[in-house]
Formats: C-alpha cells, structure tokens, sequence
C-alpha cells in the first residue's frame, strides 16, 4: 500500500546547482551543504521508494503560450532540460509512470482536481535543485520521481488555499495505491527573493522564520494570505513559498520535527525542513 | 486593483508579471526561452539581428537587448526576468548583474549589500 512517510521543504536556487556540480566546499557553502545532510540520511532511514516534487518550471518546458496552473508528469525516465547554460550531469530522473496514472486517476476522479497530465516532460532546477541533495543518484537515481508542476510565475496564480487542498488530494491518492510505496512529498521554491525592479534583492529573514515555524505548526494560518501579501513580504517571486503548503497538506496535521536549517547569504533564502508524517513513525 | 489578476501594483520598485504584461512580452519572452536551447545560442551568437528578427522583435525591444536594459524590458516591454536570465546564457551576464542594473547600481555596489556575496552569480 501506499504510505506517505516524510515531508520536505526545500529552496531550489539555481546557485545552489551551480555549486554543487562544481562541488564548491567554500566556507559559504557550508551551512548549504550541512542542511541536506540530516534530510538525506533521514529519507535513507525511512526507506523511502518515491518523491513527489512540487515544484515550478522556470521555461524550461513551460512557456507563457500555454501555461498550465498544475501538471503532473507521467513518464519513467524524464530528460534533464538545458535552461541557457548547458544540460547538468546528472542522469535522466527516473519516474514511475504507473504510480503516477494512479495519482493522476485518483486526483481528477476522486478529487476533482483536474490537472494537465504530462507524458514528456523536461526537468528544470526547481526540481533538480534538491533532488540531488536528497537522494543517491550515481549511476542512477535510488528514487522514482513524480513531477508536480505550479504555475508561480504568471499572474493569476493559483491560491494557497488551493495548493493546501493539492496535498490533501495528494494524501488520499497515495493511501489508495494498492502496490507498496513510501513516499515523500518534497515542496520547493523560496524563500524570500526578489528579482524584478528597483526592489531587487529584497529579502526578509523573520518572516521566511515565522514561514518555517507555521508551516511545521500552524500551516493553517498561512492558506488565507493573499497573494499581495507574500509579494510584500517575501518579495514578488517568493510566491514560490506556496509551493511547501502542497507538501504539508499532504501530512498529517501533527508532525514530528526531524530538522530545519535556514540561510540567507545573497539574493534568496535558504531552507530545508525535514518532517516525519506522524503514521509513520 | 486589477478584476483580471486580482491584485494591485502597490509595492514600490516592483512589476508583478501579470496576463496583460506576459500578453506584451510575448516575442520578447519567446525569444529569451529560446536561447536555452544551444543551437540558438550558436544562431544569435552569430547573427543577433537577423536571429532578433526571426521573432519579429521591435526595433525597441531589440535595442534595449542590445543596451542590457532589463529594467525597461521588464518594466515598460512585458519581459519576464525569468527568461531574460537566458540571455546570460550568450552574454555572460548573470542575476546580480541585471539586479545592478535594475537597481541603478553597479555589480560591485550591490554586492556590498549582501550578507555574504556568493561567487555563483545566478
């Protein structure tokens, strides 16, 4: 049976890549690179088989011609997209199209949340960002990945409100595949960032804490802020932080914390949350 | 207050990327998404004005590609900064550059505002 068995929340700033493949141990890397290692040793223990990662295309695959609000891949192997530098080494993801007709089967007909189904579709930093800072992947990746795709960039974006309930169809969906997964639901994008206008670089560490702090305890109190609010606050592209709430939807409403780490050192905050699905522990 | 998308344009120094701004950016958009493929690269490389033409860019938008305007391109052309950061793919120009720019500042003055200044430039 299906089982969701960790949540995780992570940024998918496209420095953190760069660094990656070029294993920069720099200093300013560090706290980086020693916020993933509790994550991942954590999904290794919990034997998890597939991710779920919510996360956004940056016109990778996606264009502004036809936008789609939510998408979900379903493929067994997704190609890693060229965004304007060259394609990164690291080998195809490896999905699993089976589980994701049944999640697409279970999300449109027994919750109506009718997304765009997917059957190509090219990987982009916001999900390849954490993927290898989560889970083994030489020669191959040890996870089967689903790609869930928001639409955050073109205006009118879905509510948070409405990614909230994304998880909680996702939860259902997952509890009625009837073949063995363990799953983990990673959510991505943020936290506070600014990359339009004279606003640029505009980054807010209390409120990307006071983020982090409700979306492991209150996540409710986070579902009504209007879109205008998160811009203020975070920043015009940190509505991506929307994103984590379809990861905590999907869990139950208490949680136990496995770890949180938080760093902000240029443009972007940075911050991976590990939490254990109280079922599952 | 916009009935189409909802939400004003109250936060000063900021363009939120709505339908009616991506509806005027389209070619210009188009044309960055393009470059993530390298064959374009190599294309508008080697021609940018006939590769420019090809997506039926105005001679304005092609002239603030040219000047690395991102600020006009964004706030008067539509541009979303997410697919202008592809023509760093061809320019060299990364994220803290075209923020500078946005700014008014110069790489250098904007970096000291940072807590830590990363090497990695996007």
């Amino acid at each position: 049976m299906g089982k969701i068995v960790a949540g995780i929340g992570s940024s998918h700033i496209p420095s953190i890549g760069n660094a990656y493949d070029q294993n920069d141990q720099s200093p300013e890397w560090q706290p980086c690179w020693e916020g993933y290692k509790p994550a991942k040793a954590f999904l290794k223990e919990k034997g998890v088989t597939h991710a779920i990662v919510i996360y956004n295309d940056h016109g990778t695959d996606f264009f502004y011609d036809k936008c789609p609000t939510f998408a979900m891949g379903a493929a067994d192997e997704y190609p890693i997209g060229d965004e304007g530098w060259g394609v990164r080494d690291l080998p195809p993801v490896k999905g699993d199209a089976d589980f994701s007709w049944h999640l697409a089967n279970s999300l449109i007909m027994d919750s109506e949340f009718d997304l765009t189904v997917c059957q190509e579709m090219v990987m982009d930093h916001g999900l390849l960002v954490p993927l290898p800072l989560l889970f083994d992947h030489d020669p191959e990746w040890t996870v089967k990945t689903v790609p869930l795709h928001i639409n955050v960039l073109q205006h009118p974006l879905p509510t948070p409100n409405r990614i909230w309930k994304l998880g909680h169809a996702l939860r259902k969906a997952v509890e009625s595949y009837p073949e063995d997964a363990r799953v983990a639901v990673v959510g991505t994008g943020g936290l506070s960032h600014q990359l339009n206008g004279t606003r640029f670089g505009h980054t807010n560490e209390g409120w990307d804490e006071e983020f982090l702090d409700k979306i492991e305890d209150d996540p409710e109190a986070l579902i009504d802020i209007p879109h205008d609010i998160w811009m203020e606050r975070g920043g015009a592209e940190s509505v991506e932080m929307m994103m984590w709430l379809g990861m905590r939807g999907a869990l139950t409403p208490d949680v136990n914390k496995i770890h949180r780490s938080y760093y902000m050192p240029m443009l972007t905050g940075m911050a991976v949350t590990v939490m254990e699905d109280a079922k599952a522990a | 207050m916009s009935k189409e998308t909802g939400h004003s344009d109250h936060i000063p120094g900021t363009t939120v990327f709505t339908g009616q701004r991506s509806a005027k950016g389209l070619q210009l958009n188009k044309f960055a998404y393009s470059l993530r493929l390298a064959e374009n690269r190599a294309a508008f490389e080697a021609d940018p004005e006939t590769y420019m033409n090809n997506y039926k860019l105005s001679d304005w938008e092609k002239q603030k590609i040219v000047e690395k305007d991102v600020k006009a391109l964004i706030e008067e052309g539509g541009g979303s900064i997410y697919m202008l950061i592809k023509l760093g793919g061809v320019t060299g120009e990364g994220l803290a550059s075209m923020g500078a720019q946005q700014r008014g500042e110069s790489v250098e003055e904007f970096m000291k505002t940072r807590n830590v200044p990363l090497k990695q430039n996007t």
